[in-house]
């Protein structure tokens, strides 16, 4: 099956993260397809390479880019949402005039569009939190 | 914008809106997502339950807050093509209100009825 992911809620104060990540390594491993991971509200604050959680709690944001990595996952964050909560690429902070940029390995930023194409193209799309 | 119909068939998306309007973003974010979506030609319906219903009412004041009044938004939705917005009548009567007080035009629907309007989408958002 194809499954849509939507993550709703940021790492540490809400499970939506850890869960979501579960779900989606668990569907690869018994060989279903990830169409995307869209990541909106304050879930954009998962995609942000400047987290630095204790080292003995999990990395849900490292985590996420390794699962990218190996997988080849779309990891999508929603630019208004992102703009919002201070997250950006490179090309987004020149845009905006900022001096720093803080996306961490593959994650992306794009529009809401993004989520909407993945309820059409997938066979299921899974809400995590909210 | 039928190119970005990409699949051909339109599909059946049902917003669900369960919290109010402020105090928390979700509310707002959700109707960003409705107002893009309605680009992609879906067949788009938007459920109102809980403290959602609150997102309706009339004669919100926001100023004090310090937050954009975004229910004129909701007016606009027609221009979208969104036209089925249902309201869960038990949200409304525990929350002493009716169909008069809300901004748009509703189907008010029991909760019965909401359960087989969910039953029948291919794609639930909840917000």
């Amino acid at each position: 099956m194809k499954f849509g992911i939507l993550v709703n809620e940021g790492p540490y104060t809400h499970q939506a993260s850890d869960t979501a990540y579960q779900f989606v390594k668990a569907a690869l491993a018994k060989g279903h397809e990830i169409y995307r991971v869209f990541f909106y509200h304050d879930g954009v604050n998962n995609a942000t390479r400047l987290t630095v959680p204790p080292q003995d709690d999990r990395n849900i944001v490292k985590r996420w880019s390794e699962l990218a990595a190996q997988h080849k996952l779309d990891l999508v964050v929603c630019i208004a949402a992102a703009q919002r909560r201070g997250l950006m690429d490179k090309s987004e902070a020149k845009r905006n005039g900022k001096d720093a940029d803080n996306i961490a390995p593959g994650f992306r930023i794009s529009g809401l569009g993004q989520l909407i194409e993945a309820g059409i193209q997938a066979d299921r799309l899974v809400v995590f939190g909210a | 914008m039928s190119e970005e119909n990409a699949g051909g068939v339109a599909k059946k998306f049902l917003y669900v809106n369960r919290k109010a309007p402020y105090g928390t973003i979700y509310a707002l974010e959700s109707l960003e997502v409705v107002l893009i979506g309605a680009a992609f030609e879906q067949d788009v319906s938007l459920a109102f339950l809980g403290d959602g219903v609150y997102q309706l009412t009339k004669g919100q004041d926001t100023k004090s807050l310090e937050v954009k009044n975004f229910s004129p938004t909701y007016r606009a939705l027609e221009d979208y093509d969104v036209t089925k917005l249902y309201v869960e009548e038990g949200a409304l009567q525990a929350r002493g209100l009716s169909e008069s007080d809300l901004v748009v035009p509703v189907e008010v629907v029991s909760a019965q009825r909401m359960a087989e309007i969910m039953e029948g989408q291919d794609v639930i958002l909840s917000f």
